[in-house]
């Protein structure tokens, strides 16, 4: 066992590391900048490790209660990378609104600890382990900054509903133990052969306790406020990492341990996916505050990604990766232009305080343009490659409902993107917001929007990643 | 492999937006951008009348075919001409061009952006009309909805943020249905290359939900009356130019498309809805006309116009007949010309009044002779007089229709009465009668580019009237090659 040891190297280094920097920061003043840049420099360090491992295989480690496979390493890579891009974008961010401390950097280190653990887990007390460490990491990042009263609230409010879920998942874990025998998932999957209500129920709760943390509706009350509270560098994180972490245990728990219940939980599946896309189109459309719209429109997002999921196939698990993937990269692109939105170390975050921008600041307000058309899902951009494989993956199962559906939502939603494009470029200009941005975060911008628009050049450089992801033998 | 063309037709605009895009434009009127922008438009104008020269019209095949791979294992990039849509480049090129030079009038402020839209525009609907892939058409269908939204909703007019959005959100809606029935294709048949399910066929029993799917795609954009209520509204609030590509190739992509898919790819469900097809046409013909009668605002009485006028295109489509289709795509050439020619006609007395209501004007013949002459003539051009082109697609669609059904073809011989009526009283209440508005008198006549735009249509308009050889040539093989296989997938099924 011991000469798999290797496998789990990445999270091996990023403990150690994570408190190594913890003494450093306890012991030596004045040192948030060095631990900022450590904590950069370590996750540059996790993904070279990463793509070091075999990339062939399917390694199981620890009694197959921890795997190694396509899906953990992909999952694995996006989360790095966007975490190095995350951090990037909002150092000066942190810097203006003095919350440039040790800890921050500490934290999201050790809940992307978590999430590689969750992404890994094939046993349920290892997945519900990576779970709460990426959980309480969470809820002390939404609260961060401790002045201001909504990022207060917003963490404690997490903290609850979020530890609700938790006990839910956890209830749903020890009755899906209770009645199959197990907590590896394999031999839960083996031991399920004939339909067992106990097992079914554990599964509802389960999913329960995952659709909380990718807030697919009618999981999704807590986002709205999370969002708009935490830091906005915060929320960045939260849009991404954990989604993808929870989607991945997500497509890991419905295609391992309960493939056999495949006709059960498509109707939730389903249900969850069209409620969100709905819900995020429809509710994101009265919105003032350009986080909370964020908040609704990554709702609608989810909408999509557990769409690819529902199909059951192969094919609909990878459209559900690709879509992540084209959602991370556009949710860093819209973010890195909040950021931009400063004048004079004051960040506006109202979708008003955009109007007229196109005037002073043109090339902040083309990007702004393609972020939104793109997340809207017009062509040639990436996100319309997003959904169209998503679509694909669901007619090809003859779900034709789910995809009509799905593309009327998208036009719902186009509404509320085009409604922000308005603003930028019909409406008279409001402020002149200042043009001094680090070099991370205009590199961060400048990466993701020539992405988006030049997708379609190459559009097979995600298919070739993930067409190995192959859960359904 | 020979020079790719047809690329280089779709790249050429999309890398001149891009220099143009780095241009410096501090300050308000800088030349260069216009310049490099006329150049383009020019050279891609030139290029296009060189695949005209090229192009061999006694083929059916796709001719300048590329083929590259795209997404692997799905969708080809796949591009090529024909002569069905060979006209409707020509048409983008020359409009296109057109536009650019009439921005100096029109467009007063960001220029630059307005150019680096029209461009792109340019580069999209070339790539609508040359592709060969089902999902490539859908890219260049749809992208097309950015550049617009932005022309529409940045220099338009007083109420431009309705229209664009009406615009936009009615053509996307319509659009979504159609990419459900791409995929769907795709799964029935394992390819979305149109020319290969051309020959493979697609299954009777899918045809009909997939021939409605395609149909609210295009009938928006057509578009057909239910779902033209966002026509005025575009076009009354873009500018000049927007207008003008709205009306003189947007709305073509729907008509190509009808020609292209619904009966290329769908023939039996074709057959089945052409009573329905006849119903909505003969309606948009009649109704829109006696709307248009009624406008107070030219733009908007030329808007509905361009309703009726693809109401004929319809019609000429969904008879299946030589004829018919021939004269269909001549319509929509000719409209193509001659509301492009009207839509500037109205941004001309625009520019120098500011107002499009048509009680503000009267008399204007005394005022602005040479500008009355260019009016005239495409007035006769939408009437559909003999001798200009608008007199060719009307009178073969007609003779196409008299084949099918002979009620039909005489409701819409009524259409042509109305037509003249509504230009007519137009131009009579614009140019005739006594100038009771001392403001008209300040009014300066075209200037040269103006004479230089109007003219080229207005001479274009002339000359395919007395001889639409040219024209007719082009399309003749590719057309009469449609109707046989439509034929034959007809007979086929029914001798099952």
């Amino acid at each position: 066992m011991i000469n798999n040891i290797n496998l789990i190297f990445p999270e091996i280094f990023i403990s150690i590391f994570l408190m190594i920097l913890l003494i450093l920061g306890v012991f030596k003043k004045k040192s948030s900048s060095i631990i900022y840049n450590l904590s950069v420099l370590s996750l540059i360090i996790l993904l070279a490790l990463i793509l070091n491992l075999p990339q062939n295989t399917t390694e199981n480690l620890f009694n197959k209660s921890y795997v190694i496979d396509h899906l953990s390493i992909y999952m694995k890579l996006i989360m790095i990378a966007s975490g190095i891009f995350v951090m990037l974008t909002s150092s000066k961010y942190l810097k203006i609104i003095k919350i440039y401390q040790i800890e921050y950097p500490v934290l999201l280190l050790s809940s992307i600890l978590g999430m590689m653990i969750m992404v890994s887990s094939n046993d349920l007390i290892v997945f519900y382990m990576g779970l709460e460490l990426q959980s309480l990491a969470l809820y002390v990042l939404a609260s961060f900054n401790r002045d201001n009263i909504l990022s207060s609230e917003s963490g404690l409010k997490y903290f609850i509903l979020s530890a609700l879920s938790s006990g839910i998942l956890l209830y749903g874990c020890s009755l899906v133990y209770g009645f199959s025998g197990s907590t590896n998932f394999y031999l839960i999957s083996e031991n399920i052969e004939q339909i067992d209500y106990g097992v079914v129920f554990g599964m509802v709760f389960i999913l329960t306790g995952l659709a909380f943390k990718i807030s697919a509706v009618p999981f999704h009350m807590w986002a709205p406020d999370v969002y708009e509270g935490s830091p906005t560098s915060v929320t960045l994180f939260f849009s991404i990492l954990p989604k993808i972490a929870a989607l991945s245990v997500f497509i890991r728990f419905l295609y391992v341990p309960f493939i056999n219940l495949f006709d059960q939980w498509q109707t939730i599946i389903i249900f969850l996916s069209i409620a969100s896309m709905i819900f995020g189109a429809v509710a994101a459309i009265g919105q003032k505050n350009l986080k909370r719209l964020i908040a609704y429109s990554s709702i609608g997002h989810m909408g999509y990604a557990l769409a690819g999921l529902s199909t059951g196939s192969n094919y609909g698990i990878q459209s559900s990766i690709i879509y992540i993937s084209i959602y991370l990269i556009m949710n860093l692109a819209l973010f890195s232009c909040l950021f931009m939105l400063r004048v004079q170390n004051k960040y506006y975050e109202n979708i008003e305080d955009l109007s007229g921008i196109s005037k002073n600041n043109p090339i902040l307000s083309l990007t702004f343009l393609i972020v939104l058309f793109s997340l809207a899902g017009i062509p040639p951009l990436a996100g319309f490659f997003a959904k169209f494989y998503i679509f694909m993956a669901v007619i090809e199962q003859s779900m034709y409902s789910l995809a009509i559906i799905g593309l009327l939502s998208t036009v719902i939603s186009a509404f509320y993107y085009l409604r922000i494009i308005k603003i930028i470029y019909f409406d008279s200009e409001r402020f002149k917001y200042d043009k001094d941005h680090d070099l991370g975060l205009k590199l961060t911008l400048a990466a993701s929007t020539l992405f988006l628009i030049f997708y379609f050049i190459y559009p097979n450089i995600l298919t070739e990643l993930i067409n190995k992801i192959n859960l359904i033998s | 492999m020979n020079f790719p063309i047809l690329s280089s037709l779709i790249l050429l605009p999309i890398i001149g937006s891009f220099f143009i895009l780095f241009i410096k434009s501090t300050n308000k009127d800088n030349p260069s951008i216009k310049l490099l922008a006329l150049f383009i438009g020019f050279a891609n104008f030139l290029l296009s009348l060189y695949l005209w020269y090229q192009f061999d019209s006694s083929t059916h095949e796709f001719q300048f075919v590329e083929n590259r791979k795209w997404l692997i294992g799905l969708v080809n990039y796949k591009i090529g001409v024909d002569g069905i849509s060979i006209l409707f480049i020509l048409l983008t090129t020359l409009i296109i061009l057109l536009c650019i030079i009439s921005v100096n009038q029109n467009i007063k402020y960001r220029i630059k952006e307005f150019l680096i839209s029209v461009l792109l525009m340019e580069s999209l609907m070339i790539g609508v009309f040359c592709s060969l892939d089902l999902v490539i058409f859908y890219l260049f269908f749809e992208g097309g909805l950015i550049p617009m939204f932005l022309i529409i909703g940045i220099w338009g007019g007083e109420r431009r943020v309705y229209s664009a959005f009406k615009f936009f959100l009615y053509t996307l809606l319509g659009s979504v249905l159609m990419l459900i029935a791409i995929i769907s294709i795709y799964w029935i048949t394992g390819t979305t290359d149109f020319v290969e399910i051309y020959e493979q066929g697609i299954n009777v029993k899918y045809q009909k939900l997939l021939w409605l799917a395609f149909f609210s795609s295009f009938a928006v954009k057509t578009p057909m009356w239910p779902f033209h209520t966002w026509l005025p509204d575009a076009h009354v609030e873009a500018p000049t130019a927007g207008s003008v590509i709205l009306a003189a190739i947007l709305l073509k992509m729907a008509g190509y498309g009808f020609i292209r898919f619904s009966l290329g790819l769908f023939p039996n469900a074709s057959e089945y809805f052409v009573p329905f097809v006849f119903l909505l046409s003969l309606i948009a013909i009649i109704y829109t006309s006696l709307v248009a009668l009624m406008q107070e605002d030219m733009k908007k009485l030329i808007a509905y116009s361009s309703v009726a006028h693809m109401g004929f295109v319809t019609l000429g489509i969904f008879t299946f007949t030589q004829q018919g289709i021939e004269g269909s795509i001549i319509q929509m050439i000719s409209h193509g010309l001659v509301s492009a020619a009207l839509f500037l006609c109205v941004g001309v007395l625009y520019d120098r009044m500011h107002t499009r209501l048509i009680d503000k004007y009267g008399g204007i013949v005394s005022i602005m002779p040479r500008y009355a002459v260019v009016f005239m003539i495409f007035t006769l051009g939408a009437v559909g007089l003999p001798g200009t082109s608008g007199f060719i697609g009307e009178f073969l669609i007609l003779i196409g229709t008299f084949q099918k059904n002979f009620l039909v073809a005489a409701i819409a011989s009524l259409g042509i009465i109305l037509a003249a009526a509504y230009m007519l009283w137009l131009y009579k209440r614009l140019f005739f009668g006594e100038i009771f508005n001392s403001d008209l008198k300040k009014m300066i006549d075209l200037n040269y580019s103006e004479i230089f735009i109007l003219w080229t249509l207005g001479v274009l308009t002339v000359f395919f009237g007395f001889y639409p050889d040219p024209l007719l040539n082009t399309i003749e093989i590719s057309v009469n090659n449609l109707i046989e296989v439509y034929n034959l997938n007809i007979q086929q099924t029914n001798i099952k």
